[in-house]
């Protein structure tokens, strides 16, 4: 019994581990440095120098939060507009114009942004947007044409309207899928972030591409690190929480 | 008779409108870095060829904006599409002054507009005509030959990304056949390699739940950190095992781009082959054990042939995935397209970024389109072996 009180409660001891190290990491990063020093050669900075990686994390994260609101609520309204009567005929289209878009390659989306609207967070917030889009809309769009029919026709024989139906039943109910793309969005988005610093955007990005120039593999790993936990972390938020309104409505649907 | 028009068509004609008449055509510049001048379609070609292209566009956007049948649709966003393909290179010519030869001409916002609203257009057409995977290869083949036959008879010439193509000829198709190989190569070993692994883990249940997890953290992990990381390693490898030098393996370069790419195919190869095993129906499993198969006789007899579209399907996704990501392998050094897109990047042009991000996107969707079809001819067939 012992034994798996311990290993139910290891990967939350696990994930607080990581919170901690992470925050220590980016607020003091002074004090890993004999842990990075034997990484740098000719006595190179073992911690990135050319700005404060808090700041960089932060505005990381708000790239990362802005792009994915957007991509959200465009990417939801769109799914519903194609599954209401008057949108139905998109629908088709849609799914093929969806495949389309995820072959092009965050980078090229992201070096054809810069023509339009010059260097900086602006390309990168297009990027992300555009292929944050495309697991939101598709989970939306799953989430919205699976519903259990008995469920979508107990609502109609309730009189609800077209506008109840959608708020009270089958937006909640799609809730747990969507938020399943909301998560993988959100994961590519964190590592195509980093791309954005090829174009001048402020992110973590800049302290690993700062470390590919200057060859020091200490400041490729400390970005490519902190992504990484933000990511396994963010993830793991998101997995709990659709978790969380899954149970729900698998209470309230039983 | 009432006019009743297409849902989609008005979008269309919307985009259409604003592209023809309020967007620029085609961009002059006076050498490969000042700042463009628009033309609108009349300004770009001689007064006749404008004028008729002009038609074309319009009569194609009302075919578009009323409901119209099928095949009428299909026509018409295939001749303004040709249309357009052909009369760009015809606007590069003129524009471009008689024996000028730093005049660079490119496509402008216009061009591209109408280039989207009529593939819409074509794209809408084709999902309505639910093409059969043999038809849709088909179709591929005869864009792709359209297009090479553009390219090859010179028509286009006069436009700015062919003339930066034209000064880089040669290290064009290096860096492509790099960026092929990279993305074919380190799927195969991702294949190779994820196969039994995913089996492994589909018979050790125990295996499962860690391997799986390994290989999702390397995922979070940004492909220019991974690249950059591999970098050590590699250098270390290369400088401490004998030989290993001598295989082309060097610190910089393509080996780590190759390894990371890898690494990242892992997962989708690996997790794919998992669920396709477990997807198994268990009666086929049971009705093979019955006629006394061997484990290995199932496991290729019957195990393997129905879980196969499953497996395809992740190696579509790292197809795709990898053919975009090798982009990033021109960062350290590993070659690929992305060397112009950084390039272009770096000296602000932008024929020279199009010049990598073009060829990148056509094969990406190149590869999904095949594979599509190939994924829906494996499933077909296996609905068809496997009566219900």
């Amino acid at each position: 019994m012992k034994e798996a009180g311990v290993k139910a409660w290891l990967p939350s001891l696990l994930r607080l581990a990581l919170v901690v190290l992470l925050i220590a990491f980016v607020t003091n990063p002074g004090w890993f440095e004999p842990l990075l020093k034997p990484l740098t050669e000719n006595n190179a900075p073992a911690i990135y120098n050319q700005g404060s990686l808090l700041t960089l994390t932060l505005l990381h994260l708000r790239t990362v939060l802005i792009a994915t609101m957007a991509a959200t609520i465009v990417a939801v309204a769109l799914a519903i507009l194609v599954t209401r009567p008057a949108g139905i005929e998109f629908l088709p289209l849609s799914r093929s114009l969806v495949n389309i878009g995820q072959t092009f390659p965050p980078v090229a989306v992201l070096a054809l942004a810069v023509p339009a609207v010059g260097f900086g967070e602006k390309p990168t917030l297009i990027a992300l947007f555009l292929y944050g889009l495309l697991p939101i809309f598709e989970n939306a769009l799953t989430g919205l044409t699976t519903l259990p029919a008995n469920v979508v026709e107990a609502a109609r024989g309730a009189g609800m309207t077209g506008w109840q139906r959608l708020v009270k039943v089958e937006l909640p109910l799609s809730a747990p899928i969507i938020l399943g793309g909301i998560r993988l969005s959100v994961v590519i988005s964190l590592a195509t972030a980093t791309i954005g610093s090829t174009v001048a955007a402020r992110t973590l990005g800049e302290v690993i591409i700062a470390g590919l120039l200057s060859n020091n593999l200490a400041f490729v790993l400390q970005g490519g690190l902190i992504v990484a936990a933000l990511a396994v972390l963010i993830y793991d938020g998101l997995s709990a929480i659709e978790r969380y309104t899954a149970r729900r409505m698998g209470q309230e649907t039983a | 008779m009432t006019v009743r028009f297409d849902k989609l068509g008005v979008v269309i004609a919307a985009i259409v409108a604003y592209a023809a008449f309020a967007a620029p055509f085609a961009t002059f510049r006076a050498n490969r870095i000042v700042p463009g001048e628009a033309r609108s379609i009349l300004e770009a070609l001689p007064a006749a060829t404008g004028s008729l292209l002009l038609a074309i566009v319009v009569v194609s956007a009302i075919i578009a904006l009323l409901k119209t049948p099928l095949i009428l649709r299909l026509a018409a966003s295939v001749v303004a599409l040709a249309a357009l393909a052909l009369l760009i290179g015809v606007a590069g010519s003129f524009l471009t002054p008689q024996g000028n030869t730093f005049a660079r001409i490119s496509p402008a916002s216009g061009f591209w507009l109408l280039i989207f609203a009529f593939t819409l257009l074509l794209a809408d057409v084709l999902t309505r005509l639910n093409l059969s995977p043999w038809a849709r290869i088909g179709v591929l083949v005869v864009a792709a030959a359209a297009i090479g036959l553009l390219l090859v008879s010179g028509s286009w010439d006069s436009l700015s990304i062919l003339k930066e193509y034209a000064n880089r000829a040669d290290s064009f198709w290096a860096e492509g056949s790099k960026h092929v190989t990279l993305a074919l190569g380190s799927l195969a070993a991702a294949v190779i390699s994820g196969l039994p692994l995913g089996i492994l883990c589909h018979r050790v249940e125990k295996l499962r739940a860690g391997v799986l997890n390994v290989l999702n953290i390397i995922q979070t992990i940004p492909s220019i950190a991974l690249f950059g990381l591999l970098i050590a390693p590699l250098g270390w490898v290369a400088t401490h095992v004998p030989g290993a030098a001598s295989l082309g393996i060097r610190g910089i370069g393509t080996a780590p781009a190759f390894v990371a790419l890898f690494l990242y195919s892992l997962l989708p190869v690996v997790a794919n082959t998992v669920i396709g095993l477990v997807g198994v129906p268990r009666a086929a499993n049971d009705a093979a054990r019955g006629m006394g198969m061997t484990e290995r006789q199932r496991l290729f007899g019957v195990e393997f042939p129905l879980a196969f579209p499953v497996i395809l399907t992740g190696i579509r996704i790292v197809l795709v995935q990898n053919i975009g990501l090798a982009t990033i392998a021109a960062l350290i050094g590993g070659g690929g397209f992305g060397v112009f897109v950084f390039q272009g990047v770096g000296q602000t042009a932008m024929d020279l970024v199009l010049l990598g991000a073009m060829p990148t996107v056509a094969l990406a969707f190149a590869a999904a389109i095949v594979l599509d079809a190939v994924i829906e001819m494996t499933s077909i067939r296996r609905r068809e072996a496997q009566p219900a």
